[in-house]
């Protein structure tokens, strides 16, 4: 193994049943029905896949929902909005923790 | 830009296409051709339905230059249909008992002859169809009445618009593309096509701008109606959704973004049983610039004629067309791949 991430594995997904076929099988049912349209159409799915993808920094993810969102009809601008979802609740998350450490500063001030 | 065939590239040459799509390996490996895929499903050999639809490709000059065209159109090509060819497919069409002429190019409107042929279909009371690339309507004051002159031979327009921004359309179709389509799309709305009840069909056809395969055709056609209606006052009927044949340029551009490889997998992986039973080559004739027949206008820019004595519009014979053996080869994954495509777009739901 030369690198820990290779392109060609993402194709090899569906194998982990080799090792666990029956926790395979449910995975993969409940993925493929989590996707399908709902009270989400599959689209939105996609786009929520996309940016939780980058919240995960997955690459197959990564690569796996850019294919996807744009064979859904997603443009690049609806995409990279979808990251700065990610990464607003991202640093948002981060940020909202100042509480703490404001709360902590006061706690031990004078 | 110019045509592959202007630069003297290899892949310009229909049979070099060919070689290139039977021999290339797919990550190092051969893989299943079309052919047995048909076998594995009892379709091969595949053949015809009956004669449906007449396609005529009126010649590979084109005001656009486009990065995925199939016919490497554009303006350096000089391939053109005489008026002469134009009555040899009159003959035939009558021979044919086809109900639809589907009238395509390069931009079919650039031939010298085209209101000639759109006026004789008209008197023979057949369904035309017109292939237009929008922006012909606006590129010349010659071309600025095309709305009204369709409107009174009831021709239905097809039109590509691969997205509905200037960012997508023009990367694919060339700079300005999109502005100008919009242009021609409020001409045509102006004379009542794409608009309720007016009986004038305005479709659109929307093709990926890159190595993956169209959206969902219902979900997509939501998407254009409302973005083209609220943005730009712009409506039309339906939204055919076409996948990209590795052919010609988009072969071209496969290979040049290494993405001819991922492509074909995906291509094949996604093979369709059902819309392989309904290609639209089993129910159409295409007919080249110079009068030579094949079964799809893909095939006729890979030079694949077809598989019968003689293959010419002047020894056009129904029966023998009817028995034929349809001309496969591994470009037709392209048509069989996930929800099918056609020059009516997706054929399987």
């Amino acid at each position: 193994m030369k690198t820990y991430y290779n392109p060609q594995d993402l194709k090899k997904f569906g194998n982990i049943g080799e090792f666990q076929k029956g926790l395979a099988e449910k995975f993969f049912d409940y993925y493929g029905e989590t996707f399908k349209d709902g009270a989400l159409t599959a689209r939105e799915k996609s786009l929520i896949a996309l940016a939780v993808a980058h919240t995960l920094q997955c690459p197959y993810c990564i690569d796996a929902y850019t294919t996807d969102t744009l064979e859904k009809g997603c443009d690049e601008e609806q995409m990279m909005e979808a990251v700065h979802v990610a990464a607003a609740i991202r640093s948002g998350s981060t940020l909202v923790h100042g509480v703490q450490m404001m709360n902590k500063v006061k706690d031990l001030s004078m | 830009m110019k045509s592959l065939e202007a630069e003297g590239q290899a892949l310009a040459k229909g049979p070099l296409q060919i070689q290139f799509l039977e021999n290339t390996p797919i990550n190092g490996y051969g893989f299943t051709s079309f052919q047995d895929k048909l076998n594995e499903i009892d379709l091969y050999p595949l053949k015809p339905t009956g004669i449906e639809i007449f396609q005529i490709n009126l010649g590979k000059m084109c005001n656009q230059v486009c990065k995925h065209c199939h016919v490497d159109a554009g303006p350096d090509r000089k391939e053109i249909m005489t008026r002469e060819t134009m009555d040899a497919c009159l003959n035939a069409i009558e021979e044919s008992g086809a109900h639809t002429v589907d009238l395509t190019g390069g931009a079919p409107e650039m031939n010298p002859d085209f209101r000639y042929l759109v006026e004789k279909l008209s008197g023979l009371g057949k369904k035309i169809i017109v292939r237009c690339n929008l922006t012909i309507i606006v590129a010349n004051p010659r071309f600025h009445d095309l709305p009204d002159f369709f409107k009174k031979h009831k021709v239905e327009v097809v039109s590509s618009l691969p997205y509905f921004t200037a960012v997508k359309t023009d990367s694919q179709r060339g700079e300005g593309v999109f502005e100008k389509s919009i242009h021609a799309l409020k001409k045509l709305n102006a004379v009542g096509y794409g608009m309720e009840q007016s009986g004038l069909i305005l479709n659109l056809v929307y093709n990926p701008s890159g190595a993956f395969l169209p959206p969902n055709e219902r979900d997509l056609k939501l998407q254009f109606q409302k973005k083209l209606r609220d943005k730009y006052g712009i409506y039309f009927n339906e939204l055919f959704t076409i996948t990209n044949l590795p052919i010609s340029r988009f072969l071209d551009y496969l290979v040049k973004s290494d993405n001819y490889e991922a492509y074909m997998e995906k291509l094949i992986e996604r093979f369709n049983p059902t819309a392989a039973h309904n290609v639209m080559c089993r129910n159409t004739i295409s007919v080249g610039w110079d009068g030579f027949l094949y079964d799809c206008d893909f095939n006729q820019m890979l030079d694949l004629k077809l598989d019968i004595p003689d293959p010419h519009l002047n020894n056009f014979r129904r029966e023998t067309f009817n028995i034929r053996n349809i001309v496969t080869n591994n470009h037709c994954f392209g048509c069989t791949a996930g929800a099918g495509s056609s020059c009516g777009g997706a054929i399987s739901g």
